[in-house]
């Protein structure tokens, strides 16, 4: 096969086509997701003596976390619609700020695992600090990897721009962010609110 | 800090048996790598395989892959079924407990998921795209990365017969006999990293071929105009997407519980282990569809096919299909009536259970109505079929038997439950399999399977195959449980040494297929098919060259019947020159997807053997081969008009020559 002198630039594919199998992939990660939550709420009374959701858990730091979360969601929207506009600073803007609110969640959500651990609250405690850790590190790690993600986005806007394939990205972060934010009300009313109410 | 983690010397084992395998399997890999070398391939193996993204020749690599394990997995079998015709009456056989262990665990984990998922996900590649008139899957470059981290995968557990040992656990691996307090050693982690890791690639495969189905087909395929194969491969895709996130889940808690200590499914700590059982089977009963309806699409097309006949009952197969793909997802508990529900409970999916049979009992139906008054050519696809279709009511009427909790309750752990399961995966999956194989082959390679042997290995399997499990029923009502290395009774010995006889038969017909393969390369020339219709098929599958051009179809077909390429023939617009040819856009070649495997690999093993820093330094590799891929603007090209017409006229010259056209 000869690759190198017709090339074109840009995917084939329809984005269409492309975002359709990044919908499909998001629900499968509900599955999983919603595999974790079985989980956790089959084991959520199994502490096996140790401290349960309505001693540890402290609503205002979560409420912080979920803000941090939330925030990074509408300013992701402000970057799209920068991308709209065909307005490569603001895009640049606007991924920055989501950038530094997931930080601020994960920062959060580290230093609320930091202290439990601290507290002698770990992963190996319970049953139900097992299925805790797990369920709300997988969406933490899930984050972590769309930090990653936007900063390369941030880069390919930079160096190339706002151009059809790097729109194209963008818009499936989005999907991914978004839904990351969706998980993490689910976290909040199953794990948090469940929790401090006993 | 020890950089080589638990790997030592010790690692290498020291039993004859599994040194000798060890040493047969290094022999193979020197003489593969001189081969290629002699030969100077080493190029060609990169650009053209190890490179590539066209879903063909992932299918083809994904059926080696298959065949491999098909020989593995077949050679635990016979050791078994050798242990178990000697091991009576206080003789201790020939194989120590925890390799007999190893051995039923290893057989059904390569059973099913290296050689059931690659050879049916091989013979998807091969055949849905053609099918639905597409030129390539949806993601070309994912394709390669599920097929590479399948290989992947299957490495490990080639690793583990020489660097360690494998799980002792069952293919299930049930917690807590898989958890790190009985099972310290390396064997549970191989196989969960390789179930992960194939797992991964699997999901991947899901989502390709759901959005390819979904996406690509020609103008005038409409849904109810899809072949069954595609039709069968779009409710398997669905059920991967949805099922396989359930298995990820689950192996991944019994790792945490492993690596980390957690207690999710451990005796203490409050852990839950019912709950890896219910996960587990909230994706393994999914994935007992996931294995057989392609093969039921298979079946399909060769009855069809062979009997010149539109297919009897096109919409109450694609409904009973999609009412499978349904009620899979409600009938798990059935693995573990005895696990303590109420009887309310076991009553619920029971029924569910039942139900199943009458969508597949319909299927039946459509076959044997499609075969009703039609003239069939008894090719090797429709004698597998055949096969099928007497062999498999038989191991459904045994599932309906186990279907009731209370005939359950006795069975349970029995062989008469494995003589169930191996009556429905073998003929229903594997039988499917072969017969695929046997009908696409020509698409693939352009000339036809020797029919001699093949009848050989067809006859091997179906006797061997009664031969083999029919006394297995005997011994479960017998009461004897399955995964027994020695046992006291004399009177099972009879029964299991005809079960071996069995397995000797079953050897004939693998030995047949191997022999077949190599006289069907030999004889290429006159088994040779120029028509790209060997069979005078009826989809668009045959409506390419064998093997299709790397974009399929030079002209998109227009659809306007269901057995599109039949109609096409009718109309005489079959084998039709074009006015005139545009520029093709296709995926460009990667080494990305190799790269990702080859890691992996690395990544799993080093996960395996506790070496932090590789494990650190091959997920970074990963990430950033995933990153760097991602950044990458420039993925396809083009194929001009003008070398599409001359490729083109080069197959109308031949058609011609061979008096097609």
């Amino acid at each position: 096969m000869s690759h190198g002198a017709n090339t074109v630039h840009g995917a084939s594919r329809p984005d269409t086509i492309v975002n359709f199998g990044f919908w499909v992939y998001l629900m499968s990660d509900v599955i999983l997701f919603s595999m974790l939550f079985t989980m956790f709420v089959v084991v959520s009374d199994n502490t096996f003596g140790g401290p349960g959701g309505a001693e540890l858990f402290k609503l205002r730091d979560v409420f912080f976390e979920t803000m941090a979360l939330l925030f990074s969601s509408i300013t992701f929207g402000f970057a799209m619609l920068s991308m709209h506009a065909k307005h490569k600073g603001g895009v640049l803007l606007w991924l920055l700020v989501t950038f530094i609110f997931g930080v601020l969640f994960v920062t959060l959500e580290l230093h609320e695992f930091y202290e439990l651990i601290h507290e002698g609250a770990t992963p190996q405690t319970s049953a139900f600090l097992s299925a805790f850790f797990t369920l709300v590190g997988t969406h933490g790690t899930h984050v972590t990897f769309g930090l990653i993600w936007i900063l390369v986005m941030v880069g390919q806007v930079a160096f190339k721009g706002v151009t059809p394939p790097v729109a194209s990205r963008l818009f499936r972060l989005a999907l991914f962010w978004h839904f990351l934010d969706i998980v993490w009300i689910a976290v909040f009313s199953t794990v948090y609110l469940s929790g401090v109410m006993g | 800090m020890n950089l080589l983690g638990k790997l030592s010397l010790d690692a290498i084992p020291d039993e004859p048996i599994i040194l000798a395998a060890d040493i047969m399997m290094v022999l193979v890999a020197v003489g593969l790598v001189a081969a290629i070398t002699y030969y100077g391939k080493w190029k060609y193996l990169y650009d053209e395989w190890l490179t590539t993204v066209d879903h063909k020749k992932i299918g083809v690599m994904y059926i080696i892959v298959a065949m491999v394990f098909l020989m593995r997995g077949f050679i635990d079998a016979l050791m078994m079924r050798a242990q178990q015709a000697i091991a009576s009456g206080g003789s201790e056989g020939y194989l120590p407990p925890h390799h007999f262990a190893e051995l039923f665990t290893g057989h059904g984990t390569m059973m099913i998921f290296f050689m059931g998922m690659p050879f049916l996900i091989g013979l998807m590649n091969i055949a849905v795209p053609t099918q639905i008139g597409a030129r390539d899957v949806a993601y070309p470059y994912l394709n390669a990365v599920s097929l590479w981290l399948t290989v992947s995968a299957g490495m490990l557990v080639m690793a583990s017969l020489a660097v360690g040992h494998f799980s002792d656990a069952g293919w299930t691996g049930y917690a807590p006999y898989s958890g790190i307090k009985s099972n310290p050693g390396v064997g549970v982690d191989y196989w969960i990293w390789a179930l992960q890791i194939s797992g991964i690639g699997t999901t991947i495969t899901g989502i390709n071929f759901f959005v390819t189905i979904m996406k690509e087909r020609a103008p005038g395929m409409n849904l109810m105009r899809m072949p069954m194969f595609t039709w069968t491969s779009l409710c398997t895709n669905i059920l991967m997407v949805l099922a396989f996130p359930a298995l990820t889940v689950v192996l991944a808690l019994l790792s945490l519980d492993r690596y980390v200590g957690t207690h999710f499914f451990t005796s203490d700590g409050g852990g839950n282990q019912m709950m890896f059982v219910n996960m587990f089977w909230v994706w393994g009963h999914p994935e007992v569809y996931i294995l057989i309806l392609p093969a039921f699409g298979v079946f399909s097309e060769v009855t069809a096919t062979f009997s010149n006949k539109r297919l009897f009952g096109y919409a109450s197969l694609v409904y009973a299909t999609m009412v499978i793909a349904l009620l899979s997802f409600t009938v798990w508990v059935h693995h573990f009536f005895t696990m303590g529900q109420d009887a309310t409970r076991n009553s619920i999916f029971a029924i569910a259970t039942m139900i199943i049979g009458v969508p597949t009992g319909v299927k039946i139906y459509d076959w044997l109505f499609t075969m009703f008054r039609g003239r069939i050519r008894f090719n090797l696809p429709i004698l597998w079929t055949l096969s099928f279709i007497i062999t498999f009511t038989i191991g459904g009427m045994t599932g309906v038997m186990l279907a009731i909790p209370g005939i359950d309750f006795k069975m349970h752990n029995g062989l008469f439950l494995v003589a169930h399961f191996h009556n429905v995966l073998i003929p229903g999956m594997l039988f499917g399999l072969f017969a695929g194989y046997h009908y696409w082959f020509p698409k693939a390679f352009g000339f036809c399977l020797d029919e001699v042997w093949g009848r050989r290995a067809f006859w091997g399997w179906t006797i061997g195959f009664y031969f083999a499990f029919m006394p297995l029923y005997i011994l479960g009502l017998m009461g004897m449980p399955r995964r027994m290395v020695t046992y006291d009774d004399p009177a099972w010995q009879p029964f299991l040494i005809v079960a071996a006889i069995g397995a000797l038969f079953v050897a004939f017909g693998v030995l047949s297929l191997i022999i077949q393969l190599i006289v069907s390369i030999r004889d290429r020339e006159q088994l040779k098919d120029v028509s790209g219709d060997p069979w005078n098929g009826r989809t668009l599958d045959w409506a390419t060259a064998s093997p299709p051009a790397e974009y399929n179809f030079a002209v998109i077909p227009e659809v306007q019947d269901r057995d599109a390429w039949t109609d096409m023939k009718a109309r005489g617009v079959a084998y039709a020159r074009p006015d005139k040819y545009d520029d093709i856009h296709m995926p460009k070649n990667t080494a990305a997807g190799f790269i990702l495997g080859a890691l992996s690999f690395v990544f799993g093993f080093a996960l395996i053997w506790h070496i932090w820093w590789l494990v650190a330094v091959s997920g970074a590799a990963m990430i950033a081969t995933v990153i760097i891929r991602g950044c990458d603007d420039d993925t396809w090209f083009v194929i001009p008009a003008d070398e599409v017409k001359r490729r083109e006229d080069k197959r109308f010259e031949a058609l011609e020559k061979a008096g097609v056209v």
